[in-house]
Parts: structure tokens; sequence; C-alpha cells
């Protein structure tokens, strides 16, 4: 690049060159296409371990604070959870809160459960097999088998805690070997773009139950217990030492928000999401895709929009909740519309272009 | 302590019996086989349990790999791994040359053979085979008649199974010709022996085989159709709830070529294409692992949504190839079995190499009376099934199994072959922690593409019960890797 060969077309299509010089002994794999089927199961194979990972991470954190007995009762931090968690029918209170946390982690009839997330990332990791490594889907196989032995569910109560940071861990080694073994390209991309729209959707829902109980505006002076709900919420999304790096512990509700809606630069915070869902789908087209619909990248170039130019101040002023129930209204149109352009398409539309 | 030492052998030899049968390792005066020695002697070098560790870490990385099947019927679908032994079968040069020649003498007349029928069939006119025999293969299929299949090869990928008699002798007990499977396990099972017995495997001498997903790769890519020189090549499955859906994947990675269901696929004015996340992409070869039956509903059984409507269609015109062809199952039909040495003393003129097991057709009348009055001495088996099913194995049998199986004959006799009890090899297998001898087969694989190729050596296939003589993998059998010496 920046050579005196450049011309227009290798100017705007840095590869573009390279590209034309190999297509005369290149094989049939090289702009590899991928099969619908294939970047659906990848797309929900991520998304299924993503949902594992963070229902683990709101089950531990709630755990941990309800070990002191101030402020909320054991109850109300469940329902809190659960309603994080985007209210799933088969988790109502039952009065044990180790039967239920049992029950979210190794139900593997209820879909919330973590079991249910893993058992469906794998299941999806199986339908294509052939096309993520061999490392990855040895890790995902260790992790999954690890879930189902006897002693993991039956020891659950007395070492909860590691349990729960083993299946982390887990999930953590899955990505690193994952962006470490798998070509990036089109399937790489699809598992990307699952990720960062199932957390854009997670952090949302999870904002949008705390929100009400951050803002009460009075009374929310030094209290050691609420003190510990912050650390809690930033917890939550692995955000308490970034958030300290870029606002001190001096933790305040408006900043928190702040921090992990706006923030460009926080993976968990729903900006950097909806950029890496960007990013994908950019990737996808980058990869041989074809085009995305303008509509795709309107919603997405919205969404972005939105969160890119509305300042806290705005977001407090209006309605908060408002706010965020729109973000979780675009993910799922954003969502919606992926299946559209790339799984489910009409045979007619397809046969036209 | 010395390698090979009389007592140290004598503690890793359990319950070993030698007896009629030919024993691979062993001599009938109990001395090693020469080509086993250098195996023994390892063994006997080996610390006490050290066999017994090799097999947990390797049990352990089939698990963690995924090299499972499941098994059915239970709530939460359990997964095992498939059994395997440690120890590998050894085959010489000389006796693997016999081997091979004979099979690819034997694939060559299979195969003229299925482009008889389809065509001309003068093997029928010629009354070499009866007619009604073929005509009434549940196997056979009136809509490959005077259907032109690329290079006229009917069957790309066959896995043929291989007896060794008391004698020492290799004999055909049967062939596969539609979607013979099991090809995963001979690489697998190599991979791990490899691992688990690096000196031993190099100081052996071993054929290699692990280029056979290439060499499937290039059969197929032989047999797409005209004008497509960069032919999109594709492996066809049932779906994850196959048994042999690891090995589709395993074959599809190794190739690097796309794996598709079904609903993958779908075709348009006679051309089959699949639904990428970039529209529809042409497709030109299928390797199919789906039945006849199943894999067009339009013309097959119109209850399967397994495979692709329209997908006959579009073979017919040419514009896809589909290996193996529809109808091959007529060639391995039980009954036609018995004429594969008259096949080739028809089309190729020669004697056959690998001679067949002795078998008894039920629909002549000679040969019925004799099977029903010895059916505690014979195995009968139904003729258009594989996988160890609709079988009675004679001196194994109840008097009731033998009243049901003759009543079933009687009934349709033309539904069954007999064969003698055979007494075939049997190898030495890790029992615990000694060597126990099983009975095994052999299951080479032939690829036919632009010629034959056979990788060296196959699956052998274990009967991994005492005394069993069942070696598929649905009924409790294992396998072991096969070597070939140089």
């Amino acid at each position: 690049m920046g050579s005196g060969i450049a011309n227009d077309y290798s100017v705007s299509h840095p590869f573009g060159s390279f590209n034309a010089e190999r297509t005369g002994h290149r094989n049939s794999r090289e702009s590899r296409t991928m099969l619908s089927r294939v970047a659906d199961s990848l797309y929900w194979m991520s998304r299924y371990l993503e949902r594992a990972e963070n229902t683990v991470r709101l089950l531990d954190v709630t755990m941990s604070l309800m070990l002191d007995t101030g402020g909320s009762n054991v109850e109300t931090r469940w329902q809190r959870m659960v309603a994080a968690l985007g209210k799933p029918g088969e988790m109502e209170w039952n009065g044990s809160i180790e039967e239920m946390a049992k029950k979210l982690v190794y139900d593997h009839l209820s879909p919330a459960s973590v079991i249910y997330c893993l058992n469906g990332a794998r299941e999806n990791a199986r339908q294509v097999r052939e096309e993520i490594s061999t490392e990855m889907w040895q890790r995902l196989n260790r992790l999954y088998h690890q879930m189902h032995l006897p002693r993991a569910q039956s020891q659950f109560s007395a070492n909860m805690s590691d349990q729960l940071s083993a299946v982390i861990d887990g999930i953590y080694l899955f990505k690193g070997t994952t962006d470490t073994s798998m070509i990036h390209g089109q399937g790489w991309q699809f598992i990307r773009l699952g990720r960062y729209l199932e957390r854009a959707y997670a952090t949302a829902t999870l904002l949008e139950v705390y929100q009400s109980e951050l803002f009460p505006a009075q009374e929310r002076e030094s209290s050691g217990y609420l003190h510990l709900e912050l650390v809690g919420l930033l917890r939550c999304c692995t955000a308490f030492e970034a958030y300290c790096q870029v606002y001190t512990a001096d933790l305040s509700p408006e900043r928190m928000l702040e921090f992990l809606v706006l923030n460009r630069e926080f993976p968990h915070a729903i900006h950097y999401c909806v950029a890496g869902t960007r990013e994908a789908v950019e990737g996808i087209q980058q990869a041989g895709g074809r085009r995305p619909p303008e509509e795709l990248k309107a919603a997405i170039g919205k969404l972005s929009a939105m969160l890119g130019y509305t300042s806290i101040n705005e977001i407090l002023a209006g309605d908060t909740a408002g706010f965020l129930h729109k973000i979780r209204g675009q993910c799922l149109y954003i969502h919606e519309l992926i299946y559209r352009f790339y799984v489910h398409y009409s045979i007619q539309s397809a046969l036209t272009v | 302590m010395t390698a090979g030492h009389p007592v140290v052998l004598d503690t890793l030899y359990g319950d070993y019996p030698l007896d009629h049968a030919f024993d691979e390792m062993r001599e009938p005066s109990g001395e090693v086989r020469a080509p086993y020695r250098a195996l023994v002697e390892t063994l006997a070098a080996l610390p006490a349990g050290e066999l017994q560790r090799r097999k947990q870490s390797v049990d352990l990385a089939f698990l963690t790999q995924g090299i499972t099947f499941t098994v059915y019927g239970r709530e939460e679908g359990t997964e095992r791994i498939f059994p395997y032994d440690l120890l590998p079968r050894l085959i010489t040069g000389p006796e693997w040359d016999r081997i091979e020649r004979g099979l690819t003498q034997r694939i060559t007349a299979l195969n003229l053979f299925l482009r008889d029928v389809y065509s001309d069939a003068k093997i029928l006119a010629d009354r070499v085979i009866p007619r009604e025999l073929v005509y009434s293969c549940k196997h056979y299929r009136r809509q490959m008649r005077g259907l032109q299949v690329p290079r006229n090869v009917y069957i790309a990928v066959v896995g043929s199974d291989l007896l060794r008699l008391n004698t020492g002798e290799f004999v055909v007990l049967e062939d596969n010709l539609r979607v013979p499977s099991g090809v995963s396990y001979m690489l697998t099972n190599r991979r791990v022996m490899k691992r688990s017995f690096p000196q031993l495997f190099a100081s052996c001498g071993v054929r290699p085989i692990e280029h056979y997903p290439q060499l499937l790769l290039a059969t197929l890519r032989s047999l797409a159709p005209e004008g497509r020189p960069e032919p999109n090549i594709v492996l066809l499955t049932p779906g994850v709830f196959n048994s042999a859906y690891f090995e589709h994947t395993y074959l599809a990675r190794q190739m690097g070529i796309d794996l598709v269901e079904g609903r993958d696929l779908v075709t348009h004015d006679n051309i089959v294409y699949m639904r990428t996340t970039d529209g529809l992409k042409r497709v030109d070869v299928i390797y199919r692992r789906v039945d006849d039956d199943f894999s067009d509903p339009l013309v097959f059984r119109s209850d399967s949504a397994l495979g692709c409507a329209g997908l006959f269609n579009a073979y017919r015109a040419g514009n896809v190839t589909v290996s193996n062809a529809f109808g091959t199952g007529l060639a391995d039909d039980k009954a036609v079995y018995a004429y594969v040495p008259r096949m080739i003393r028809y089309y190729l003129n020669e004697d056959p190499i690998l001679p067949n097991v002795e078998t008894f057709l039920l629909s002549e009348d000679k040969d019925r009376k004799y099977v029903l009055a010895n059916l505690d001495k014979l195995v009968v088996k139904a003729v258009g099934e594989s996988g160890g099913y609709g079988m009675l194995i004679g001196p194994h049998s109840t008097a009731a199994q033998r009243e049901e199986f003759a009543r079933q004959i009687e009934a349709n006799p033309r539904n069954y072959i007999a064969q003698p009890t055979l007494d075939f090899s049997r190898a030495p297998c890790l029992i615990g922690d000694r060597l126990e001898p099983r009975h095994v087969d052999l299951r080479p694989y032939i690829l036919f593409g632009d010629k034959i190729n056979i990788v060296p050596g196959g699956l052998t296939r274990v009967a991994l019960e005492k005394g069993s003589l069942v070696v598929n993998s649905s009924q409790g059998g294992g396998s072991k890797d096969t070597w070939v010496l140089e």
C-alpha cells in the first residue's frame, strides 16, 4: 500500500488487487461462502455462551450480596436478578436460596439455566463441528462434561463459588481459543455478532431493572449497603475495576449508568457492544459476504448514533427506563434483520439476485 | 528384566486358549508369529499397569474429542466412546498385496454389474444371474434404468468385510456399496496408536493411511459433472442425530468441504443449490451419507425430511453427481453376493482372487431343505439388512428363535440366505490387564474415481464379548488399528 502502483481501485480496496492477482490459481474454497445453517449455529453457540456467562455472573454477585443481611431481603434480590435475566417463568421463588441457585445452574429443562445454555452452545457447536477448530470443540466439550459430572451437582452447595468461577474460566478459555485457533472469516464474525448482540441486550436489561432502585434521588448517602449494591451492579458486568480507572472509586449511579451505557472502550458497555455488532456485520461483508442491506445498516447505525450523541444528562432528564427499553427493542430488530437477510431468506428473492 | 522373558509373557496372557480358529498372534504351537514378535516384546517390557494407563489416557482423549456415539433410549442421551482395543492388528505386506488385488478385481466387477443391470442387462439375458433375483431385490431402483452416471462409476466409496479362515486365507463376507461407515475410526485409531506406541510404530514399518480424506476428495472431484472445473463438493448428512454424525463432520473437516443437511439444499430448474449467507450457491458433487430411501421425497420415500426434493431430477439431468449412485444396494444384497464370483468370471474372464463364503440361497429348494434341517449349525441372514440386524447365529440360538426363523424363511425365502458358522480368526486384545483372543474381521475402504485406490489396512472390528462372533458396533463390537507392514 502507498507504493507507486496505487490506482483508484487499490486505494479504495487495499486488498482488492491482491485478491485479483490470486484468482488465477485459487481453488474454489478461497472466497469462502458459508451455509446459512452454519452461520445460524455459530451465532447461537456464541449467544448461548454469552448468556451462560451472564447468568453465572449475576448469580455469583447476587449470592455474595445476600451474605450481608441488611438492605434488601433475599427474596427481593432474587426477584431482581430474575428480572435482570429476562424473567424466565420457571425461576419463581420457593423460599430456599440453595435450591433456587442449584435450579438456575443445573435444571437442564429450564431455558434460563446455565446448563441449558451450555448444552445449547455445545449442541450448536456439534452441528457445525467441521467449521470450528478441534481446540475449540475440545474446550467446549470439556466444559460440558465438567458440568455433567454427577458430583458437580451433588456438591454444588458446598463449593458453589468455585464451581461458578470454573464455568466462567471455561467460557473465557473457549473465547481465547476461538480467537487464536479459528480463521477470522465469516464464521468468526457471526460468533462475534452473537456475542455482542447478546451482551448489549443483557446489559440493557440489567440496567433497566436496576435503574429504578438506583435513582430514588435521595438518601443514597454513604450507606454501606448501598455501596455494596453499586459494586454488585458493576461486578455483574465485570466493570468495577474498569469503572474505578475511569472515575475513581467514587461510585455514583449517574456515572455508572454513563459508563455502562455510553463508554466506547469498555467491552460490556452497550455502546461498545453496538460498535462490535457493526464491525462484525462489516466483517462478514469483507470476508466475502454480500453487502448488507440498507435496512440492517440503518438499524445498527441508528442505535449507534443514539448512543454516540446522547449525553447522560439527557438520558437522566428523560425517561431512562424507556431509553434502555428502546435499546433492547433495537437489538431485537437487528437480530430479526440478520435472520431475514442471512438465514431465512426466501428462495425467490435469492434467485433474482 | 529382558524383553520377551517367558515369565513376563505368561503374566500378560490371561485366558488365552488356542484352538482350531486362526490366531493372528500365535502359531498353533503357541509360538508368537514373526510379525508380532516386536509387539509382544514391547508389551512384555512395559511396567505393570502401563497398558492400563495408556488405555485410560486414550479413553479420556476420545471423550474430550467427542468421538462418541449416543446411546438411544435414555432421557439425557448418554454419550459413550467407541470401544476400541489398544493393540494393533498386523497384516504382512504380501498378505495385503493379495487383498488389494482381490478387492480391485471384485469392485471392478461389481461396478460393471451395476452398469450392466441398469443398462442392457446382458448378464441377465445370458442367464448368469437369475432375472428374478435382481428384480425382486428391494434395493433395485428402476429409476436408474438407462441413466448415464459420470465415468460409469456407481460405487465410488466401498467398504468390504473380510474374514480370515483357519487356513489363514482371507475371504469376503460381504460388500457395503451403499453408505459404508467406519473410516473415521480407522483414521482416529491410527492417530491414537502413533501417540501410544511411537517407538513400536516406527520400528515396525507401517504403511500410511492418513491420506484417505485427500484420496476421497480427489475421487469425488474426478466424478464432477462435465464443464464444472472447480466443482463445489459437499457431504450430505442426515444430521446430528445420525449415529455416524461424528464421521460425517470428521470427513468434511478433513476434506475442507461443506457438510450439508437436506434442509440446506434447494433445487431450481434441475440445479441443486445450497443456502449460504451470500445467497444460493450451486452444488456439483454430493458425497451422500443418506440412504436412497430418504434422499428425495419426490422420487423415493415421500415422508422423508432428510433429503432434498428434486435432487433425483437434477441428478438425472446430469447437473449434479451423487456418490454413491442410487440403487447400488442391489449389488450388496446378500443373495446377489453369492453370484459375485460368477460376475468376476463373466465380466473380467478371471478367477476370483478373494473367495466368497459358501452361501445357501433359500429361494432354491435344495438349499432351503438343507438349511432348514441344519439351522442349528448355520448363520441365517436377511438379504437387505446390515449392521448385524436380522441375523440368526445357529449354534448360539434357542429352539424358539430357530422356529421363528424357519417360519419367516418359509414365508419369504428370497429374503434370506444361510452360511456356515465360520471360525474366523482371533487377535489378541487387552482385556483387563491381560491379553485374550477375540474374533476380528477387516473392513478395507475402496475408493473408485478415475481409478481404484485402497489405503493399506482398514478398520479391524473386534467382537469384544468373549466367544462372540458379532463385530458390529451397534451390537457390542469395538475396533483396533490395522498395521500393514512394509
